[in-house]
């Protein structure tokens, strides 16, 4: 069976792919399996298997306080810009105005500056207005850079939504907030959930806009980058490197899969 | 139907999308309980207007009132009316009977109520038991009857439906159409039905309004928007038409008549002749209408024609006759009454009389 032309396996693409994959992949491999090395120093050969280095870290206050200023900073970012992508993406779906799409790519734009102008931007701002640096800052900073991707991880809820259901609840006697919660959130939710957990994931992982804009509490990237100075923390550095990636794959993932259910079903199709 | 019983009146309605009208000063009536269809091609205004009874659209100029209240200023949500959408709009997040309970929130009935209702109304649309189905378990036909359901559970003064038929199939649409003018008749609500299949529209309706680029041309009953058609658009949207030239001839007060192209000059029944003598005017003969026979029959108008191509189509057939005088051959369909032999039953090129009953002739208002 040699099926049709274009569903036919690729081979060179499929070898592509997997090449692709692991130049992406593999140098990000070798920080867990140094942080499973017993040796102060990242190089072959591996010295031997220990935990030691998770361990410390477990010990290790200042650890466990950058941790929980970046979940503050992550769940407020997380909820706020969630929060104005729901209305953002319902706004850009549901109504016609004037230089729409003009409003869209700058909705976007903070995705293609680089960060460092956001933080430069930010650190003079609030040092002219005489804000001191502090968690909430940095939030503010996670906030622009968390929004575009809440944006377009809604959007395709929203566009992918048949207008007649908001119709249809507001015919059956629901005003506008009702409707929104009986109808439109409950239809969006998936897209919502994905939005908290990739928007969550990015604030916890965002190293430039918190290198600016931190004042006396660190979040965890920025406990990392103090880190560094001190080669025997080094292999800390890369336990907690290890553990910060499986979290963020976990939720990323979580959050991908989570923001497709039922995007793909069309409804007549059961039909 | 007089003015008194008017349930809903339309009232010099216009609606602009920016610079193109799409609704063009409608006026019309519709009594209480009435199947009321709204006919026409697409982009002729009929979802509009019937999305303007439903409040989600706001009219440019002009009134509709629902049950002698003015419209204007009631969003869709404070309406007397419930709408069927052609989409269906069943929400995919909820069960069959959350899905029909819907509407029920603000009567704050308790739950052994609201499922009797529910009940109540799953087996008037024949679907008992379905009630903790998913949305997405059903079939086009249940969907449709679930929306009606959710609509009718709130006992809407008026049901709007938008094309509810046009996504089924051919079989499933006649089931429906019957079930569905059935229910009608049951809960003895207004209807107003938008279509662009002008058979459900003569299946269903009590009235039609056939409309056409915003305007309404013609609100009759089936028989009368068939037999009588008031304009040459409404004559050939509905079934088919011949159409002659003619020229008003009275032969005195008695009886009417017009020189007809091809057919000579015609008696018409009086009531007729709005015009006065030698206006030109479009006078209109259904195919059905004409009797077919080899030989010039007795009495009545007979003309002598030949026979250019016949269609054979089971229970009828189709037959194109050119006459003398005219450029278009006629249309005459005529029932196979006895069996046919050979498929076409009438060989090319044959000649023939064609006769009609004057009662039949339509005089349009149009020229």
């Amino acid at each position: 069976m040699s099926g049709t032309y274009i569903r036919r396996p690729n081979r060179p693409l499929q070898i592509y792919a997997v090449i692709f994959l692991i130049v992406l992949y593999v140098p990000v491999l070798f920080i867990p399996l140094f942080s499973l090395n017993d040796s102060l120093y990242v190089r072959f050969p591996l010295q031997g298997f220990t935990l030691q280095w998770y361990y410390e870290l477990w010990e290790r206050p200042s650890v466990w306080n950058a941790l929980w200023n970046s979940v503050k900073v992550g769940a407020v970012v997380s909820v706020i810009s969630t929060i104005l992508g729901v209305i953002t993406a319902r706004a850009i779906t549901r109504y016609r105005m004037p230089g729409k799409s003009a409003l869209v790519t700058f909705i976007m734009m903070p995705l293609v500056i680089p960060g460092i102008i956001f933080g430069v931007a930010l650190l003079v701002l609030m040092s002219r207005l005489g804000v001191p640096l502090s968690l909430y800052t940095v939030s503010l900073g996670h906030l622009i850079v968390c929004m575009p991707f809440a944006v377009a991880t809604l959007l395709p809820r929203f566009e992918g939504f048949d207008p007649s259901m908001e119709e249809a609840s507001a015919d059956l006697g629901e005003n506008g907030w009702w409707t929104f919660w009986r109808v439109t959130f409950p239809m969006v939710l998936p897209g919502v959930i994905a939005s908290l957990l990739l928007t969550f994931t990015i604030s916890f992982d965002e190293f430039i806009m918190a290198f600016f804009l931190t004042g006396t509490d660190p979040t965890l990237p920025m406990y990392i980058w103090g880190q560094l100075r001190f080669p025997q923390e080094f292999p800390s550095i890369l336990a907690l490197s290890s553990l910060i990636l499986i979290v963020s794959f976990v939720l990323v993932f979580t959050a991908q899969r989570i923001g497709r259910v039922g995007l793909n079903r069309d409804p007549l199709e059961a039909a | 139907m007089t003015r008194s019983n008017a349930f809903i009146s339309i009232r010099e309605v216009d609606k602009y999308f920016g610079s193109f009208q799409a609704i063009d000063s409608v006026s019309m009536e519709i009594a209480q309980g009435e199947f009321f269809s709204l006919l026409g091609a697409s982009g002729c205004g009929k979802t509009t207007l019937l999305r303007m009874l439903a409040g989600f659209e706001s009219t440019t100029s002009g009134e509709i009132f629902i049950d002698g209240q003015p419209m204007s200023d009631v969003p869709p949500h404070h309406r007397p009316v419930n709408m069927v959408f052609q989409s269906y709009a069943i929400f995919p997040h909820l069960n069959v009977a959350d899905n029909i309970a819907y509407g029920l929130r603000k009567q704050k009935l308790p739950k052994a109520k609201r499922m009797e209702m529910v009940d109540e109304m799953l087996n008037l649309i024949k679907l008992p038991g379905y009630g903790q189905r998913k949305a997405n378990e059903l079939s086009g036909g249940q969907r449709q009857r679930i929306a009606l359901a959710r609509a009718l559970i709130l006992r809407p003064k008026v049901l709007l439906l938008d094309e509810p038929l046009g996504a089924l199939d051919k079989q499933l649409r006649e089931q429906m159409q019957l079930e569905l003018r059935a229910l009608q008749r049951q809960v003895g609500i207004t209807f107003v039905f938008v279509t662009h299949d002008q058979e459900e529209a003569l299946t269903l309706s009590d009235r039609i309004a056939v409309m056409q680029g915003g305007k309404v041309l013609q609100v009759d009953t089936p028989a009368g928007l068939y037999e009588t058609p008031r304009t040459r658009e409404v004559a050939s949207f509905i079934g088919n038409m011949n159409f002659f030239r003619g020229t008003v001839r009275r032969n005195g007060a008695a009886t009417g008549a017009v020189e007809t192209e091809g057919l000579g000059t015609i008696p018409v029944a009086l009531d007729q002749l709005t015009k006065p003598d030698g206006t030109t005017v479009q006078v209109a003969l259904r195919p059905e209408k004409f009797t077919l026979s080899g030989t010039k029959p007795e009495a009545g108008m007979a003309i002598e024609g030949t026979i250019t191509n016949s269609a054979y189509l089971g229970e009828r057939s189709h037959h194109y006759i050119r006459i003398p005088g005219k450029e278009e051959p006629v249309a005459v369909s005529t029932q196979n009454f006895q069996r046919a032999d050979g498929g076409g039953s009438t060989s090319s090129e044959a000649p023939v009389w064609l006769s009609w009953s004057p009662d039949s002739v339509v005089i349009l208002d149009d020229a």
